[in-house]
């Protein structure tokens, strides 16, 4: 296997040059075209390669999974609604589909209240940024390490004679609790999941919310203190509906991500254990069952789930393109 | 009236001072600095705990708590080197996934920048009908799970499209390289990236791009002079963001690597050792460690970057 590095590297290599040639030479040569011809031209090469991408990429694939959803197994034999029926009268499903109802509403509230917690904490602190950084960087790393870091704190030993090596299990033993395979316990484990994800997504929110914070005229906060409002109500009455717009932003953004979790569940549990959600086992069905019928269906579900979003979305970016 | 209105606006500035320290004064409550703190520390450390692991030998990791490494503290590179280098007779090692990630992430990360840019370029800038509309389009689709291309754009890495015997996109023949992954990832990455740009080349001043083309500069000429070396800044500010999805991503490393250990990134063969009993807590945690490496230095070193372009391009699918 390591013998394939050294044609790894030339496709790398090629890779990169053929890409970098192909748009050297159409401008070298599209330039001196006449204006005429650059007219036509210019749709050809700036257009051109990303609607052709994303023709291939997304819409056609896109028509293919709704055509597919409604096929069998191997997507030959049309079934008509038997998929959409199997997935929501199947327990096992039933689960995967309640499983993904409790993370899209637990991820998003409470990343973005401690994340919210997190920007007023920090509003006006010396070193703010130490203490930021250390919350943020969750969200740099990959979600399968995020995963492997919780594993860990979620380790259990089976054998009592010896010592406790996962942090949850310690603490729990410390205060005369009986640790537990914490992961095989369900529906515990769908919950210690979801903090995983709380605590990845918790610095993305508190990153949006400090920034619209800081964005908050000092007059206004002024004015309410000068009229007496103490810290409790300044932060509910001034502070949260100044930054409200950016708290939707937040929740859409963190909703959107958490419907399609799947290295988390992927890397804790591989989705046994009844943990597993509509995009983890989607990936089940296609590529571990081979069943592109049902493998489809799950991912039109997940689409369905997100129309409401993409429809919001597209209004307030028509709202924002009018007022300007 | 007129004295009464200078004392007043001059007034206003001490009274603003004073109350503004008050306010400062106010929120940077010790309790507030120490809860903070607390939080951060909390959050820190399920990571720190790994990190500490990671470099105690493998019996100990296995039969005592990582907290009780600085009562008797015993500390060896020996799980990171033997992880990175040794490898086994059935896997490579790590350093070989570390290529293959810098393989798939580096053209992954350039070639949706350059599309995006140029399509970015004609959607600000072109006067076409149907722009309107196009530009939505795009927009839409950034948030179309990716779960919806995959089948599909398997199927057509693994034997071209054909519809009943015509053969629309033959089989390429490209699986089992960086390929499919390379193509993947642009495709996925091009609506968000496409529409950040839009929004920032839009705002290059009209009449600098009105002045260009008097000089008799093309479409092309344009961009390369002028459009292009404007939009370094949010391009790099982007790539950041690109990069790291990419470094960090699994699932369509997983989809499209096609069960090739060649090609693999770092985060499928992670994903795999996790799955597998054999390899010991040791590999998987410096293993962990390694690949955050990547991230982490550029997290640190430009953050102010990073934190943008998440700003900006939180929504993606």
């Amino acid at each position: 296997m390591i013998d394939s590095i050294g044609p790894n590297l030339v496709i790398l290599v090629v890779g990169l040059l053929v890409f970098a040639a192909v748009f050297f030479l159409i401008f070298l040569l599209a330039e001196r075209t006449s204006v005429k011809t650059q007219e036509v031209l210019r749709y050809a090469v700036f257009l051109g390669p990303a609607l052709l991408l994303l023709a291939i990429g997304l819409l056609y694939p896109a028509g293919r999974t709704i055509y597919l959803s409604f096929m069998n197994k191997s997507g030959q034999e049309f079934v008509g609604l038997e998929n959409y029926i199997w997935a929501f009268t199947t327990p096992e499903i039933q689960i995967v589909i309640r499983n993904t109802f409790i993370w899209v509403i637990v991820v998003p509230v409470f990343a973005t209240i401690f994340g919210l917690a997190m920007a007023y904490l920090t509003d006006r602190m010396k070193f703010a940024s130490v203490v930021k950084s250390l919350v943020f960087l969750p969200m740099a790393i990959s979600m399968v390490g995020a995963s492997i870091i919780w594993r860990f704190v979620y380790t259990f030993q089976p054998d009592e004679e010896k010592a406790e090596i996962g942090l949850l299990s310690a603490i729990v033993e410390a205060f005369g609790g009986e640790p537990n395979n914490w992961l095989l316990d369900a529906p515990l484990n769908t919950f210690l999941l979801i903090a995983v994800m709380v605590w990845i997504q918790t610095g993305f929110s508190m990153v949006v919310l400090s920034a619209a914070m800081k964005a908050i005229p000092d007059d206004i906060q002024e004015a309410a203190m000068l009229d007496g409002a103490g810290q409790l109500k300044r932060f509910f009455q001034v502070t949260i509906p100044m930054i409200r717009a950016s708290i939707v932003v937040v929740i859409t953004t963190t909703l959107i991500g958490t419907l399609k979790v799947f290295d988390i569940v992927r890397t804790m549990t591989g989705g046994n254990f009844s943990t597993s959600v509509v995009a983890n086992e989607m990936y089940t069905q296609a590529f571990r069952q081979l069943n592109y019928g049902t493998g489809s269906t799950l991912a039109v579900l997940l689409l369905i789930a997100i129309i409401p979003l993409i429809w919001y979305n597209i209004r307030q970016l028509r709202l924002e393109r009018t007022e300007r | 009236m007129a004295d009464t209105l200078k004392t007043k606006s001059d007034s206003q500035p001490l009274l603003t001072q004073r109350s503004k320290r008050k306010v400062k004064d106010a929120f940077a409550s010790p309790f507030a600095s120490a809860l903070a703190i607390v939080i951060a520390v909390l959050w820190s450390i399920p990571t720190f705990g790994l990190l500490v692991s990671s470099f105690r030998p493998a019996e100990l990791i296995n039969t005592t708590g990582w907290w009780t490494a600085f009562a008797n503290p015993e500390f060896t590179f020996d799980n990171y080197t033997s992880v990175l280098i040794e490898g086994t007779s059935t896997v490579p090692p790590l350093w070989y996934y570390f290529f293959n990630s810098f393989a798939i992430t580096l053209p992954a990360a350039i070639f949706p920048l350059v599309l995006a840019t140029f399509a970015a370029y004609a959607l600000a800038w072109f006067d076409f009908k149907g722009r309107e509309f196009l530009f939505f389009a795009i927009f839409t689709l950034q948030v179309i799970p990716l779960q919806m291309s995959l089948i599909p754009l398997l199927q057509l890495f693994a034997r071209g499209v054909t519809i009943g015997d015509v053969t629309i996109i033959p089989d390429l023949g490209i699986t089992g390289t960086y390929i499919p992954i390379w193509i993947a990832h642009t495709i996925f990455a091009l609506p968000l990236a496409t529409f950040l740009l839009h929004n920032f080349l839009r705002q290059i001043p009209r009449e600098l791009v009105e002045a260009a083309r008097v000089d008799g500069a093309g479409w092309f000429t344009l961009f390369r002079r002028v459009v292009f070396p404007l939009s370094i800044p949010a391009i790099a500010s982007f790539a950041i963001f690109q990069f790291l999805w990419v470094w960090n991503d699994l699932l369509v490393g997983l989809t499209f690597g096609g069960g090739s250990q060649d090609i693999l990134p770092l985060t499928v063969r992670l994903a795999e050792m996790v799955g597998t009993r054999g390899s010991g807590l040791e590999a998987l945690m410096a293993g962990a460690f390694i690949s955050m490496i990547v991230p982490l230095i550029v997290f640190f070193a430009l953050q102010r970057y990073f934190v943008r372009g998440l700003l900006a391009g939180s929504v993606k699918g």
